[in-house]
């Protein structure tokens, strides 16, 4: 999942509104299936399943390389996995609640107050594309260098990771908003007397819900996955503790790997649905 | 956004900052404004700005704080981190090239399916696929494609056995078509909108018009399509350019690509007098991706004319 480096925002746009289910599928006659087309769907299809069914394979074995389900029995008694999964779970929350902190109440007031300011954000946003994490954390450990309570927390990572999640947040919340009637639930609520906390807190973020559903499980993939910076700066999160233990015990390992791949998709899977039920819903 | 323009005149949001304008002078009013977007600017700067800053100060300075040129010609002088430019520009150019074929032609397979369940699996599937790069993805390509891999397995058995053919995982070609598992989902993603933008009705007005599929696709799709995706593949040039953690755990850092050595260098392993070297190489990657972004950026607006939904 460390391609946090740009793999990340766009899948905001497919779970963004706007992209999905062109309705005009639903009015186009059946053809006849096509054989080219058939073969290099197939060639395709192997290329992404064969990895994925050797890497299940091969994690549900034992050391002799027997079918087994004893390495899924012996995850959690890895040395180091409770922690590394401690500590990247602190991140994620600490990355969650500055990223969504910072980020919410700046793109809706931009988008009521300063839309001109929309293509400044744009802008910034892509930044973290031109700068590779590789790149940044370079910069960041020797600006910390000085700072010794921050060059020595984990939670150093935290706050680069809350840089490197913007893209896709700013883009998810961007899309949700833009497809609210801002205006007219801002002034009917102030109208009736709420305050901006209020509008904010019961009327606009209850409408964002999906928005903000996938911007925080996209968040929390990219802090489970990333693998670069927290490497370089020293600290056993969940890839990190993979790499390092590939070599004592493989099976464990990738079946580890599988388990959150699996989990992520699942995850992902289920706000896209949420996300149509909730549409279908309104109309 | 119409709505959020004349927002800006309704009456009833004025409230205290309308009273304040009036008072005071148009410096503080565009304060006010601003205010709200401070703190996210300051994150940037903070987060963004200053590493970035410093990164291209430290590349002309020595490391006792000279001004030098000598780190932009240890890189630029051939050797190992001229290699490894040339070989990540490589990689970045061919994961970019074919993912971006294959990609474009899987989502326009998927845009003219009648399966929704299709659909939606393989969107799902390459928002996934799309983001799963790195360490994992590295293990799974082993259990495939390493030496002892299943799939290896497979091809021995027909005597296929692609390392009696002097071929690796561990080396160029081994590394690309790893790239590709993350790439090709990636340019799904990005091309599947425009592709969505194509619509049916040029396809009839130019069927209408006598045009055969080929001429169709000769004078409306091609030329509509190219644009945006020349562009994605900038995009995909940018991430295949940038990924270091897939390469290091697949081969442990011993292919020369920029961002390995940068993660090399600081790990410590550099020569004494060439530490801030790595600051060099980070500004020439930094550079570099510019220019791809860029390459995007005008390419999309290009395209955006095409594809208002």
């Amino acid at each position: 999942m460390t391609q946090a480096e740009i793999g990340d925002f766009f899948l905001t746009d497919a779970l963004a509104p706007a992209h999905s289910a062109p309705p005009r599928a639903s009015t186009r006659v059946r053809r006849r299936p096509r054989w080219g087309r058939g073969a290099i769907l197939l060639i395709v299809a192997l290329y992404f399943i064969v990895p994925i069914y050797a890497a299940l394979d091969f994690s549900l074995q034992n050391i002799q390389g027997q079918f087994s389900f004893s390495p899924l029995t012996q995850i959690t008694a890895q040395p180091g996995f409770a922690s590394a999964v401690g500590l990247s779970f602190r991140l994620s929350i600490v990355t969650l609640v500055i990223e969504m902190l910072l980020m919410v109440p700046t793109v809706i007031y931009v988008h009521l107050r300063l839309p001109r300011f929309r293509r400044v954000m744009e802008v910034i946003t892509i930044l973290p594309i031109v700068i590779p994490p590789i790149v940044l954390i370079l910069g960041v450990l020797q600006a910390a260098r000085p700072y010794q309570w921050i060059s020595s927390s984990p939670y150093l990572l935290a706050a680069v990771y809350v840089v490197l999640a913007m893209p896709f947040v700013y883009r998810s919340l961007d899309s949700g908003l833009g497809a609210l009637d801002l205006k007219i639930l801002v002034e009917a609520s102030r109208s009736l007397g709420a305050g901006w906390i209020a509008t904010m807190w019961r009327v606009l973020i209850p409408n964002l819900r999906s928005a903000l559903l996938s911007a925080s499980v996209l968040t929390l993939a990219l802090v489970f996955g990333e693998f670069t910076m927290a490497q370089l700066d020293l600290w056993t999160t969940v890839p990190v503790w993979i790499y390092n233990s590939s070599s004592t015990n493989p099976h464990v390992v990738t079946a580890v790997a599988m388990m959150f791949l699996i989990a992520m998709w699942l995850v992902l899977t289920i706000i896209v649905s949420l996300d149509r039920t909730h549409r279908r819903a309104k109309g | 956004m119409a709505f959020t323009s004349s927002l800006d005149t309704a009456p009833s949001l004025r409230g205290v900052e309308g009273r304040a304008i009036s008072s005071r002078g148009s410096y503080l009013r565009t304060l006010r404004t601003v205010a709200p977007v401070l703190p996210f600017l300051i994150y940037v700067i903070i987060g963004l700005g200053i590493p970035t800053y410093i990164i291209a100060t430290l590349a002309f300075q020595t490391r006792s704080g000279q001004l030098t040129m000598h780190n932009i010609k240890v890189i630029t002088s051939g050797g190992q981190y001229l290699l490894g430019f040339e070989t990540s520009l490589k990689l970045a150019f061919v994961t970019a090239l074919i993912p971006g074929v294959v990609g474009t032609v899987i989502a326009y397979a998927i845009a003219q399916s009648n399966h929704e369940l299709f659909k939606r699996i393989v969107a799902a599937a390459s928002g996934v696929l799309a983001n799963f790069g790195g360490v994992n993805l590295a293990f799974m390509f082993v259990a495939s494609l390493g030496p002892a891999g299943i799939a290896t397995e497979w091809l021995a058995r027909v005597n296929l056995n692609p390392y009696n053919h002097g071929w690796t995982l561990y080396k160029f070609t081994g590394v690309a078509l790893v790239y590709m598992y993350f790439q090709v989902p990636l340019m799904v993603l990005v091309i599947t909108p425009a592709l969505n933008g194509l619509r049916e009705q040029w396809r009839e007005a130019a069927a209408n018009l006598g045009a055969s599929k080929w001429q169709y696709w000769r004078h409306v799709g091609l030329p509509v399509l190219t644009p945006p995706v020349l562009g994605s593949m900038f995009l995909l040039f940018g991430s295949g350019f940038s990924a270091y953690a897939t390469t290091e755990a697949l081969t442990g850092g011993t292919i020369a690509l920029t961002p390995i050595q940068i993660g090399s260098i600081l790990q410590g392993n550099v020569i004494s007098g060439q530490e801030n070297v790595g600051y060099a190489l980070g500004l020439g990657m930094i550079v570099i991706l510019l220019l791809s972004v860029v390459g995007y950026a005008l390419l999309q607006r290009r395209t955006s004319r095409w594809l208002r939904p």
